[in-house]
């Protein structure tokens, strides 16, 4: 089979195991088809998504984040997602500094039941980050290794 | 007693921290019994032949301030490195980049173009630039080359010690000479004259209920002396940064500014406080939060203002 | 000290290995750092699959486990469970889905089998720093909360105080009993709702296991799962339980009659009151906002005549905590409100009613004394019932609410029973799926029902032509003969669907519990768990996880006292794994995380300057984790060590 040399964004995904994983479970399990350049972390809650492991995606070789949680007023752990909410609002202003596009860096709310909406979220921020094209942001760095 | 070989420089720096040794005064008397500088060009007729013409392992200890931002930097870094048994980054700028690492937020040429063509003051018709070779008659002149990227110490040259601050605060200053000149070293690595815990540990005022409403600068307010910072809008980045400095700004009424650098189990100083105050703002909806977050108006200067070549990033996007 | 990783990739039989080169991740496993063993197998959660892994376990003494198959959902669980058998610490095992969340979504064997292998790398890399944790048990009180008194309720409380546990029914209304004491016969059957309902509230009523408390609302729900203390609020009723023997005398003597919520405002009540005669408790509640007492200050006939002295007007409202180990919410639906509808004229056009009115119509106890009138008080010649009043529609909601099919059926043959009516039904499609319910519709065909293929457009009184004079013309297009039919009738029955209660928010908010897509409570699993929520220890049933029947309330009902049974006879339960543990060395006292926990779990030691988290109550979101700026909180097997190494192997 002829291989792409097509640009693959590599997105790293934070989802949450109650609403965002399952949702995107659902998707596989309906075998809704969308592009597979993305690589989930589960974890319990949006909550638990330290700025610091979305900067070190983006410094490790990444070229896109996804954190998905629970809607507002459904998260398990009550309010896990407002405290990611307010983080990432934040995060995104100082991204905007760092002259990371906006596309790049996303929020998103995925219920349990929303196997069709993650696979569109997916679909749309792949192709978006394609667009945009690879961050490399190891290269950006001059550095002089020891 | 032998006396210790020791070493002070500076790269890309205000003189802070030569100042923070001039600061210790008398007791420098006392240390020159114990001492004996063999490099110090900030204070002492040293020249680059000096350092050169030392056999290697030559000094005991260098203390290193100031940030890599040129070749010069650079060269003298890897000239001490070798010359040196122990290399010390001192302070905030040789530690983490400090002031100058807020370069990483232009690109050379914006900086040249601002600092020799936009200021109100100057006037260049002719767009003169620096440039770091120049064939004059008489011969080729050379300057250092200009750094697009500042460094941190140990991004150029193996470090052994680092003692953060901007400068080291006084009595530390002196009690980490003396470490040096006693021999009882810790591990190598070791962050020194700093606390493990961060400044709220030390500092006095009292905290009460952790939740930022509003975000205010220091002068949009009259503060309450007693009272946390945070909790009366003033974005103090006290949570996390390394105490040892006895919180001397938090006693003059101003909010830390971050300069002790990042705590022992955190990788990036600037990610961690902007997710401390964030969790804290008192927001529940989208347009709440919004406000707040507008009320942070540069991030990467509140939050990496000392630290910006060892955060993950290290630079904007050019 | 380098770990023994040993890599077990999953074909699924196609479901992975016909877009995944199993083979090829596993040999690319093998390449990773300190895996010492990497295969690939048709169908590793199988009984040979997993003694294959426990055979590696103690032959190649691996201290690291990685299973790349389906999701963690699925067989987490299980291979746990195979790696605790052959003496590992279950928590050294990881699971990397690439089935879920790979093969199924792409057809590409090429990028699927490369996302296959930076998925189990990252899990490879991750796995090495799991540690091993011992899970905490807990002991479970062996109380239960049931909220919610209606046949569902009824039937898990009958459940569980029959297996000598001790449960709290807390209802909202003043009596038992919810929708079906309102309805009059019951499909399929024709059993009169009353006759088999009333039986088993008195038996709720009278069982000394069961603690009813009515006229109540759970207003707080805090704990963790077999250690819940339940809020509720009991509201006054301005009757003295204890005293009243439920003679009826304050009833029949209070002079003031107010519209019958019971009876949908067709009939009256007085301001003392029970919703209806067979009313568990049988006390009467007093409505404070029509009782003369209350709002003018006179009157008081009914304290003079209470032959117990029960009328007590200062009574206040009580708040207790109730201690129990399990909840079942079983509060039930309500019917979709045809107002909004304004084609179908819904209180608009006389004699448009609900189903649910039409129930009181034709029950012997309602206002018409069981009689089908009009308005005028006529009996109606013609009857249209319209399906799928507020279902199956884009404009309102989009589910199928399951028994209206059948309840229009019943109304069919009710109208047929009791008037010479002509019935005409408007329905989109017949679902008749239960048992008996496919004969109960045969038998309506043979009663001389008229059918009608089509959604009703609107119901409208302005005539065409003279037959449509002063009747209520339903107009619809007869999908199956292809034309729009106008069809003047008396009287027009408005089938509603079930809706989610308005309270559903408030209620899933607090027992933190989730709702689907269309607002029903949100069930576990909905195939193999529709009662249990992704709450430990909180269940559901009946309508309130979405529009069912009777029959399949009660069992739902018997399901869920079935689950909290299991529960309580295990007499522990195993804590949440994952929580948070603070570092005193590392916490500098910025009491930062104190504040952030949704269950109070952290508290601050101020003589050593510390926080600390109480372990039984964090249910291990990691918020505080993520907070701390110093660094000092570390979430169990979800470490920051683990997480970056799972980063750091996907970007590399």
């Amino acid at each position: 089979m002829e291989l792409s040399t097509r640009f693959e964004p590599k997105i790293v995904g934070f989802l949450c195991k109650w609403c965002a994983y399952t949702g995107a479970d659902l998707a596989g399990t309906s075998r809704i088809k969308y592009p597979p350049n993305i690589n989930p972390i589960r974890v319990n809650c949006s909550g638990r998504v330290d700025p610091t492991l979305i900067l070190k995606a983006l410094a490790s070789g990444a070229d896109g984040v996804l954190i998905a949680g629970c809607h507002p007023g459904d998260c398990h752990y009550t309010n896990g997602n407002v405290k990611t909410m307010r983080r990432f609002k934040l995060l995104q202003k100082m991204l905007d500094q760092f002259g990371i596009e906006k596309d790049r860096v996303r929020l998103e709310w995925v219920s349990a039941s929303e196997g069709e909406r993650y696979a569109r979220i997916v679909d749309s921020m792949t192709e978006n980050i394609r667009t945009l094209g690879p961050l490399n942001w190891k290269s950006k760095i001059e550095v002089v290794a020891q | 007693m032998t006396k210790a070989k020791v070493a002070f420089n500076w790269a890309s720096s205000c003189g802070g921290c030569e100042i923070a040794i001039l600061e210790l005064g008398t007791k420098l008397l006392d240390l020159k019994e114990k001492i004996d500088i063999v490099y110090w060009p900030a204070a002492l007729d040293y020249k680059y032949s000096d350092l050169e013409a030392m056999p290697d392992k030559n000094i005991d200890v260098t203390f290193f301030n100031g940030a890599i931002q040129n070749s010069e930097n650079e060269h003298v870094a890897k000239l001490l490195r070798a010359k040196s048994k122990l290399l010390v980054a001192f302070g905030s700028c040789a530690c983490g980049g400090g002031i100058p690492a807020l370069a990483n937020t232009k690109s050379r040429e914006l900086i040249f173009k601002s600092s020799y063509k936009e200021t109100p003051t100057t006037e260049n018709p002719e767009n003169t630039y620096p440039q770091s070779k120049f064939e004059a008659p008489e011969g080729t002149l050379t300057i250092p080359e200009f750094y697009n990227t500042v460094k941190t110490l140990e991004q150029t040259v193996d470090v052994d010690y680092f003692v953060p601050g901007c400068p080291p605060v006084g009595p530390q200053v002196g009690k980490v000479i003396e470490t040096f000149v006693s021999g009882k070293l810790p591990p190598k690595g070791a962050i020194l004259g700093a606390s493990d815990k961060s400044l709220c540990h030390e500092c006095k005022r009292e905290k009460t209920d952790r939740k930022v409403a509003k975000l205010v600068r220091t002068y949009e307010t009259i503060q309450d002396p007693k009272k946390c910072l945070l909790e009366q809008g003033i974005i103090c980045m006290g949570p996390a940064t390394r105490g040892g400095c006895e919180a001397v700004c938090l006693d003059a009424n101003m909010p830390c500014r971050g300069c002790y650098g990042p705590l022992p189990n955190v990788l990036d100083q600037g990610a961690k406080m902007l997710s401390a105050l964030s969790s804290v703002f008192d927001a529940e909806t989208e347009e709440d939060i919004q406000k707040l977050v507008d009320g942070v108006v540069d991030p990467i200067g509140t939050f990496y203002r000392f630290g910006l070549a060892q955060s993950l990033m290290r630079r904007t996007k050019q | 000290m380098a770990e023994k990783i040993g890599v077990y990739v999953c074909h699924c039989g196609t479901n992975i290995g016909k877009t995944v080169d199993c083979k090829a991740v596993a040999d690319y496993a093998k390449g990773l750092p300190d895996v010492v063993v990497a295969r690939d197998y048709q169908y590793t959660c199988s009984d040979p699959g997993q003694e294959m892994i426990k055979k590696d376990i103690r032959e190649l003494s691996l201290t690291r486990v990685v299973v790349a198959s389906c999701s963690p959902l699925m067989h987490e669980g299980t291979f746990r469970r195979a790696v605790g058998n052959a003496g590992l610490n279950p928590f050294l095992f990881q699971m990397a889905n690439i089935r879920e969340q790979c093969s199924w979504i792409t057809e590409d064997r090429h990028l699927a089998t490369e996302r296959a292998k930076a998925i189990v790398g990252a899990a490879v890399m991750r796995v090495a720093y799991n540690e091993p944790i011992e899970v905490k048990k807990v002991p479970v009180d062996p109380n239960v909360l049931i909220v919610g008194g209606g046949i569902t309720g009824i039937e898990a409380a009958l459940q569980l105080a029959d297996a000598g546990k001790h449960v709290y029914l807390v209802e909202k209304e003043p009596t038992i009993g919810g929708y079906m004491a309102r309805f009059d016969k019951t499909f399929p059957t024709l059993d009169c709702a009353a006759c088999i309902l009333t039986p088993k509230m008195v038996f709720v009523g009278q069982h000394e296991n069961i603690d009813l408390l009515s006229y109540s609302e759970v207003i707080g729900f805090q704990g963790y799962v077999g250690n819940f203390t339940a809020t509720v609020r009991r509201k006054p009723r301005y009757v003295d339980e204890e005293k009243c023997n439920g003679c009826g005398t304050c009833e029949t003597k209070c002079p003031l009659s107010v519209p019958s919520e019971f009876e949908c405002g067709m009939g009256k009540r007085k301001a003392i009151y029970r919703p209806f005669p067979q009313a568990v408790p049988s006390t009467p509640v007093i409505d404070r906002e029509h009782c003369l007492y209350f709002t003018k200050g006179v009157c008081k006939v009914c304290q003079k005549f209470c032959p117990s002295g029960a009328i007590d007007f200062d009574q206040k409202e009580k708040v207790v905590d109730l201690k129990v180990g399990t909840a079942i919410l079983a509060t039930g639906f309500d019917l979709f409100d045809p107002s909004r509808i304004k084609e179908y004229g819904y209180k608009r056009l006389p004699n448009v009613i609900t189903s649910l009115e039409f129930e009181r119509l034709t029950h012997a106890s309602g206002p018409t004394g069981g009689k089908i009138l009009l308005k005028n008080g006529k009996a109606p010649e013609s009857v249209a019932i319209v399906h799928c009043v507020g279902s199956r529609d884009r404009n309102y909601n989009e589910y199928c609410s399951r028994v209206c099919c059948m309840y229009s059926l019943k109304t069919a043959h009710l109208v047929h029973e009791k008037t010479e009516a002509k019935v005409y039904e408007f329905y989109i499609d017949m679902r008749a799926f239960g048992k008996g319910y496919e004969e109960f519709y045969k038998r309506l065909l043979e009663e001389d029902v008229t059918f009608i293929r089509g959604r009703v457009a609107e119901v409208t009184d302005v005539a065409q032509e003279q037959s449509e004079k002063g009747k209520l013309v339903v107009v619809a297009e007869d999908t199956l003969l292809g034309i729009v039919r106008r069809i003047p009738v008396d009287m027009v029955v408005l089938s509603l669907g079930l809706e989610p209660r308005k309270d559903a928010v408030q209620v899933a908010h607090t027992f933190s519990i989730s709702r689907s897509k269309d607002g029903f409570f949100l069930e576990k699993h909905p195939k193999l768990a529709p009662v249990s929520t992704a709450a430990d220890g909180v269940y559901i049933a009946g309508s309130c996880q979405g529009p069912k029947d009777i029959p399949d309330s009660v069992a739902q009902g018997a399901a869920a006292a079935a689950n909290a049974l299991s529960l309580i006879d295990r007499k522990e339960v195993e804590l949440e794994p994952t929580v948070a543990l603070i570092d005193e060395e590392s916490c500098s006292g910025c009491k930062i995380c104190v504040g952030l926990c949704p269950y109070n779990a952290i508290t601050f030691d101020s003589t050593k300057n510390v926080a600390e988290i109480t372990v039984a109550l964090c249910k291990g979101c990691g918020v505080c984790v993520a907070s701390c700026p110093s660094g000092a909180i570390e979430q169990q097997n979800f470490t920051n060590r683990q997480l970056l190494a799972e980063v750091e192997a996907i970007c590399a």
